[in-house]
Formats: C-alpha cells, structure tokens, sequence
C-alpha cells in the first residue's frame, strides 16, 4: 500500500506536460555529419577503431538496407522519418578514459543524480552488500563508465561496451554478433548494423553464476541524435546472468529515432533473463514529440534445457515497435516473455514476441498485459510456432487489455501455428475495463477514484510485476501509475 | 521488406482473358454487364491473394491455384437425371427445395411454384436480366467485391442463383435447402449467389448443401448476402460434405438489424483447397449472433475459415465457436477478428477455436485478433492446438474400447460441441451423422 500511496501522490502533483525527466544537459559533443552514407559508415567505423572485417559488415548492412523498404505491418503511424536528417554518430567529448567516477564529466553525473541512477549502488544500499548493480552507463552513444568491473573479472565475466569488446574480444564478437539477427533480419535491425556506435557485451563463461545483476542506462541526450545500441550477451554451458535495461529520455519536441539490437545466446544449461523498464519521453498530450522506439531483441536457446527469459515493462516512447524474441532451438529449452505495456496521451505501442519452437520439449510462456488510457492504441502481436521437430513443445498464452477511457483501443493479434501433433498450445485472452463492481468496493472503503484505479491496475500487473528484480519492481510499479496520471476521474 | 511485384499467374491470365470470351452468355442489364466488368477490373489490379496479403496469409490460393477451370457449361437433360437419381443427403428433412446445376438453377428440381407464403424466390438469373428491386437495393453491398477478390470474381462471373425475401412478420417453418451440384467429368467452375432478405420480425432457417460429383477438381465460388431485418431470426447452415477434391471458395456477407439473431454453421469434409469467409456487421443495436463451424481433413486437404466481425453499434453480443480435426498432411486455418468501433459500448464477444492434430504432418495455423475501440466491452478469445488428451485415452481403453474407437468417441464430442449450435434439429442430425462417417471411414 504506501508504494500505491505515493504513486497516486506522485500523479497528482505532476501535470501532463510536466516529464519528470525532460531536461537536458548542455556538453560538448563530437558529432558526424547529418545524413547518413557509406562515408558516414566508415567514420563511425574510425572513430571506434574498429577492425576491417567490422567496417565490412557495416558496409554489407548499409547496402541492403538501400534496397529495404520499412515495415508497415503494425498498428502505428508516423510522419516519414527523414533519415538523412539525422546524426547518426554523437560521443561526449573526453579528456581521455576515466579511470574512476571522480574524473567523469560532473554535468553527466548530475544528470544521472536527476534520473536517479543509482550508479553507487553500494553506498546507496549501504549494508546490502549482496544487491550490487554493475552500471555500464551508456551516454548517448559512448560508454563513459563502468564500474565493479573487477568484481566481475574475478569470477570471469566480461561485461563492457561492445566497441571495447570489439578491440579486445574479437574471436566472440565475430562468433556470435550477428548470428541471432542477421543482417538483412528486417529494416531497421539492418539499419543498427550498419551505423551502431555502443551498447553492452556481456560474455559469462562456462559454469559461471554473474555475482551480481548488470545493469545499463540508456539516456538519449544530444539533439537529433539517433540512438543505436547493440548489446549482445553470450552465456556459456551452465551461465547464469540477469541484465537489468532501464531507459529515460530527456524532453524534446523533435521526434527522436531509438533502433536497438538485443542478441541474447544461451548454450547448455544456461540461463539469461534480460529486465527492461523503458520509459522514454513519449510526446506531450497532443502527441507532439516523443522518442520513437524500433527495437529488435531476439534470444536464441541454442544449448539444451537453456532458458531465456524477458520481462519488459513499457510507459514511454511515442511509438513502441518491439518484439522480444526466443527460439528455441536447444532440446528442452524454455522461453519466456513477461509484459506490461501501458499507454496514455497519445502513445502507439504495438508489441508482443515470438516464440519460435525447434526442439523437442521447448516450453515457453507468454504473460502479457497491455492497458490503454488516453487516446492512445495498445496493440499485443504475438507469434508461437511449432516446428515438425518440435515434439512435445508447450506453450501457453495470456494477453490481457485493461481499457481507461472511451478515446483509446486496445487490440490482440496472435498467430499460432503447429506443425507437430504433440505440440500443445493454449491461448487466452481477455479485453475489459476496469469493473465497476471493484471500483465501487475500493471506493466504498474510503479510497479515492484515482486511488481504485491505482491499486486494481497494479493488481492487474502483479503476475508480472513479480518477475522483475526487486530494485525494479518497485520503481516499475511508480512508473505504470505516473504513465497513467491524468487518465482517471 | 524489399518490392515484391508478382508475374501474373496461369490462372489469372486465364480469369482475365476468359471474361471477354463469356460475358455475352452472362445474364443481365446494361447497368450489371457495367458492375460486372468494374469487378473484373478490381480482380485485374489485385490478382489471386496470396501470402503476402494479410487476410491470405495462411491460405495462398494464388499457389494452389494452378490452372482456372473453364466455366462450367449449362446442365444437359443427363446432367440434371444424374442429380435427381444421386439422393439428396438432406432429402429426410421437410424443406424448401432450390437446385442448383453446374451454376444454373433448375426449375424441375426446385420448388418455385409451391412456396409457402411470405416467402419469394427469384432466380437470379432472370433477376439480373429483367432487373429486380432487391438485386438493385443490396447485391454487392454487403459481400463487397471491392472488399477481396473472391467477391470480386464472384460479381464478374455469376451465372445464377436466387434472390430470396421473407416478407414482414413471416416465421417459415420449413427450412429452405439450396442444393449446389457440379456434375461435369471434366474440372469446370461455377459462380453462383444467394441474396437472403429477411424482413423486420420474420424468422427463416437456410441449409446450403455444396456437392461435387465423381471426385473431379471443380471449383466453386459462392456469395452469401443476407440482410437480417430488425428483430428478425436468420439460421444459416453450410456443408461441403459430398465427392469433389476442388476448390470450395466462399464468401458469406451479413447485415445485423436491431434485435436480431443470428446463427451460422459450416462443416466441410471434402474439398481439396476450403476457404470460407464471413462476415458479419452489427448495424442495429442489441443484435446476437452465434457462428460456428468444423473441418475434418486429412491427405492434403486445406481448409481456412476467415471470420470478421465488426460491432460497428452498442449492445451486441457475439459467439463464435470453430473445430478442426486434422489428420495426414492436412491444414487448418482459423483466421477471426472481433472489431469494436468507438461508440459500440456493452459489446459483449466471446470467441474459440480448437484443433487436435492427429498425426504429425498435420498443420493448423490460429490468429484469433481482436481490435477494440470501446473501453465499456467484454471481449475474450481463445485457441488450443494439440493431440487428443491421452489420460482420456487411457481412460476409454481401460474400459475396453480399442483405440480407434477412443479416439472416434473423443472427436465426436470434440466436433459435436460445434455442431450443437445448430437449431434445426433434422439439419443438425445430418450434419452430426457426416463427422460420424468421416470418423468411421478413419476406423
């Protein structure tokens, strides 16, 4: 209760142009060109002092992407994007590397103060010694700091920037960048190949359990600037690594372009559970603004029993294109996919997953909950399939809308297709308001309307609430009430 | 995502350039020669569908369509010999009898001068020819042909059917039968249609009845419009059950009034390639339908049922409940979508579709959608795939029933349950006894 308290507190005392995080920093930045060209490529390459067989397959990427035409399958619209008129390269300026916290830029700490980023989580959870967070805080493109990477040396995971991963880890990168979603995998996947500047790698060797949860902050700052990560992270025979992914952006009235690449490859007995809570600048009330999100993440279970797991709790973003992924090639394996989306204003989410079962006995599980207020549209797309081989694979779905207004639309597309006799998949799903009756009951014992409202939609999103990591469930949980401030009463 | 720009097919080349060569044959008025090349030309600029069209994806009948059947010639005196001496399989059931030949209706086989009263019945064919008010008021407008090109086809080349009205306050008791024979030795296609107008508190039950003789790949295209009138009740029966490895394309278009019931059940058994597709739009408030329908497969067989239903006003409620039983290499398909519109609150909709897989090669493909507007709606959809229980198996075995027969016991009821939703109980008994024989010929 006092969590829920302080929501409804929090949501009444913000108006709706008022984002909590929509300010922005003033540094110096290192900025390519607009536009975007086989020079602009090669300089991006450059800057990251990437080998040849990296700018070759930017290159390969970028001539596709000229042939490819960008999707128009889903439930959202948009102005064209003019993508020459971005800048597809911008690095906070550096006097050289930091060695520790105290050298990095002060204007770039205090924006983490405002976000709240607990980049010293040890100090701030003093006395919690085992919840240490790992941050790999991207900053626009370039990874500025990293921190407890000594802790992970020790136990041998490697956790860094993809470029630094690049230069040092070239064998693993070329083994496995790419090999979950290729090249030409669709328009603007093909697009992050090409032209990506950062993200994170995380390689967790064989046997290894990651000592503590990695975290990543991804913060679009510059102006007109593009932001396209690509993170892969690799698990051995018998890993374990949960990653943690949290997202704010700062107020701008220019559409900004977010198009990252997420490969997740579990090998035998390993486990990945990858955490997202997004909640970038999502337009003001008349839809004006707001960070356009085409993010493609796909985990493959390529070992046997391997899991992976994805939890995604979505608020921002003026358009949401999202889709995480498993395949599940290894026998036995398991994936998961645990959502909640909720849109307000005049937000457009369209995004589900796809659970693509190869092996035999792959289980997977599908918990999505999508709620729609404002004038905004809400839309689950999900695919299951079963393959001939897939003996014995399971699957099973729950989608549920919960709608806040008579203005939004919430809507359901599932594709399910069997190949496989053995294979069972149920499927679900339900579209309602919040009850009458159970608003009434909450009202009745003294609650406010707003209050009701916060407490059955949190209780709408306990299942996968409860799959979060702790430190995030709890702001996750703020996040969904202040994303539906302004749409009650 | 790069610029696909199909060649065109054998078989669109042949639609395209037969129209020409038939289009004089073809019955009706200027203004319906103009409707009719209008049509062919929305067909010219879409083509067959294929995967790449959304409402196809699973069905590509630009693929399995190889080759365009020539036009099916009139009926002969043999022809006509050959249905009435081939027994009607819903020949027990009291009923309005229509008959329908090669894409012609025959008048010595229906019942056109002994119809009961407050019903009419105009063969389309002379319809279309000396122009009927009916025909002018809503052919086309419900089954749209700019809508998807089966419509479309459909309108360019319909050779006849029959125009039906129930006049106000009329409750037939009687069902009416259109039976639709294709007797050709030779694959040959027909294009027929049904125009049901049910006016304002009449109640009338409709069984189409699609047979194929001596197993020749025909292929049929049927349009289905009916006008449900305000407080009106419509039962609607359609079953492919007899001979034919052809195609069975059909296309049923319905328009809800106020207070209105309807109720739609379609089996298919036999064809080769099924695609039935319906839609259904709540015009008046407070209107119930109830659609439900079954495939039993196996070989090759496909069969896909495509469901619209668009709550377009408040207060409506809708059902819908679909089987497949697919064995061999078989394919199902079940492709439905509930829309909301904005102002249609207090929509109440409930849909489910199951399959049992019973042999490995054996497909089925579900995309239950829904797309709702409205916040004050109760929606749900289901969909479950999968092999027959074995607990339930074992339970049956342990009682002395040798597998087949477990198994036939099991999807009996697992079908059955579809088949329940059909009121008429003399229709339903013949629908029931063909899953019977369907899961006796398995045995």
């Amino acid at each position: 209760m006092p969590a829920v308290q302080e929501t409804v507190e929090k949501v009444r005392a913000i108006d709706v142009d008022q984002y909590k995080y929509g300010f922005s920093t003033d540094l110096e930045v290192d900025k390519a060109p607009v536009g975007l060209n086989e020079d602009i490529v090669r300089l991006i390459s450059a800057k990251k002092n990437e080998p040849e067989w990296m700018l070759e397959w930017r290159l390969d990427a970028y001539r596709r992407w000229l042939t490819m035409r960008e999707p128009t399958w889903a439930r959202v619209s948009y102005p064209p994007i003019d993508f020459n008129g971005i800048h597809y390269y911008a690095a906070p300026k550096l006097n050289a590397a930091p060695k520790s916290l105290d050298e990095v830029d002060p204007a770039i700490l205090e924006t983490y103060k405002k976000l709240g980023i607990p980049l010293r989580e040890q100090e701030i959870l003093a006395g919690v010694q085992t919840s240490k967070v790992a941050v790999d805080a991207v900053f626009d493109s370039v990874s500025v700091v990293t921190t407890f990477k000594e802790e992970l040396k020790k136990a041998g995971v490697i956790f860094c920037s993809i470029s630094e991963a690049i230069r040092e880890y070239p064998d693993l990168v070329r083994k496995y960048l790419g090999s979950v979603v290729p090249v030409t995998d669709n328009f603007y996947a093909t697009l992050n190949t090409a032209v990506f500047t950062d993200g994170s790698f995380v390689y967790v060797p064989k046997g290894v359990r990651c000592p503590m949860e990695l975290s990543t902050y991804f913060r679009i700052n510059e102006k007109n600037t593009g932001q396209f990560e690509r993170t892969l992270i690799i698990a051995e025979e018998g890993a374990y690594v949960s990653y943690l992914e949290g997202c704010t952006a700062p107020q701008r009235d220019e559409n900004q372009l977010h198009a990252a690449v997420v490969e997740l490859v579990a090998l035998d007995d390993a486990e990945i559970k990858y955490s997202t809570v997004q909640n970038w600048y999502p337009g003001d009330a008349e839809g004006k603004g707001g960070v356009y999100n085409f993010v493609t993440k796909r985990g493959d279970c390529r070992g046997r029993n391997s899991k992976i797991s994805w939890t995604q709790v979505e608020t921002g973003s003026a358009i949401t294109w999202k889709y995480p992924s498993c395949i599940l090639r290894g026998e036995g394996s398991r994936g998961e996919f645990y959502s909640i989306a909720v849109s307000n204003g005049m937000q457009q989410v369209d995004s589900g997953t796809k659970m693509i079962h190869l092996g035999k006995n792959t289980t997977s599980r599908i918990i999505s909950k999508g709620i729609s207020a404002g004038r905004s549209q809400n839309t689950y797309r999900g695919q299951v399939s079963a393959h001939r081989k897939a003996t014995g694979a399971r699957n099973f779905t729950n989608c549920d809308s919960l709608l806040i207004g008579s203005a939004c639309g919430a809507h359901t597309v599932p594709y399910m297709e069997s190949k496989n006799a053995s294979a069972v998949f149920e499927h679900e799903a339900t579209t309602s308001k919040i009850s009458e009756d159970q608003m009434f009951y909450c009202q009745q014992r003294g609650l406010s309307a707003e209050e009701a409202t916060a407490l059955i939609v949190n209780g709408f999103v306990k299942d996968v609430l409860q799959q979060l990591p702790m430190e995030f469930a709890v702001e996750a949980q703020k996040l969904i009430s202040i994303s539906l401030e302004g749409s009650v009463g | 995502m790069a610029d696909v720009t199909p060649m065109r097919t054998g078989a669109e080349t042949a639609l395209v350039d037969m129209f020409p060569a038939v289009k004089a044959s073809l019955p009706g008025t200027a203004k319906v020669a103009d409707a009719r090349k209008a049509a062919l030309e929305r067909f010219q600029a879409v083509g067959l569908p294929h995967r790449r069209i959304e409402a196809w994806h699973y069905t590509d009948l630009r693929g399995l369509l190889r080759e365009a059947a020539p036009i099916a010639p009139a009926p002969d005196a043999s022809a006509i010999a050959s249905v009435q001496s081939a027994g009607d399989p819903l020949g027990d059931i009291d009923g309005i009898r229509l008959t329908l030949v090669d894409g012609h209706l025959v008048p010595t086989l229906s019942a056109l001068d002994r119809l009961p009263e407050g019903l009419e019945v105009t063969p389309l064919a002379t319809a279309l020819a000396k122009g009927h008010p009916l025909v002018d008021a809503h052919m086309g407008s419900i089954a749209r042909a700019a809508d998807d090109p089966l419509p479309a086809l459909n309108a360019a080349f319909v050779s006849d059917g029959v125009v039906l009205r129930v006049v106000e306050g009329t409750a037939l008791d009687e069902p009416i039968i259109v039976r639709n024979v294709l007797t050709g030795d030779t694959p040959a296609a027909t294009f027929t249609r049904i125009l049901l107008v049910v006016e304002e508190g009449a109640s009338v039950t409709l069984v189409e009845n699609h047979e194929a003789f001596g197993g020749v790949a025909h292929q049929g295209n049927s349009v289905v419009e009916i006008l449900v009138g305000d407080r009106s009740q419509v039962e609607h029966v359609r079953v492919n059950a007899r001979g034919g490895n052809g195609f069975d394309l059909s296309t049923l278009g319905v328009r809800l009034g106020e207070a209105a019931t309807f109720r739609s059940v379609a089996l298919a058994v036999s064809p080769a390639v099924t695609r039935h597709q319906i839609g259904v739009v709540f015009a008046g408030e407070g209107a119930s339908l109830s659609v439900g329908g079954g495939a039993l497969l196996n070989g090759s067989q496909h069969a896909d049922t495509t469901l619209l239903v668009d709550h377009a006003v408040p207060h409506g409620v809708s059902r819908e409940l679909f089987k497949h039983v697919l064995d061999g290499e078989a394919t199902g398909v079940f492709q439905g979508k509930i829309v909301v519109r904005p102002d249609a609150q207090k929509t109440d909709g409930r849909m489910m579709s199951q399959a049992v897989l019973l042999d490995d090669g054996a497909a089925m493909n579900n995309k239950p959608e829904l797309e709702i507007f409205a916040d004050d709606v109760q929606c749900a959809h289901g969909a479950t795939c999968g092999a027959l229980d074995e607990d339930l198996l074992f339970y049956l075995r342990a009682r002395g029933l040798p597998l087949p027969e477990a198994e036939a016991l099991m999807l009996q009821a697992f079908v059955g349950e579809a088949m329940e939703l059909i009121a008429h109980e003399g229709v339903r008994t013949v629908l029931e006894g063909v899953v019977e024989s369907w899961l006796r010929a398995r045995m």
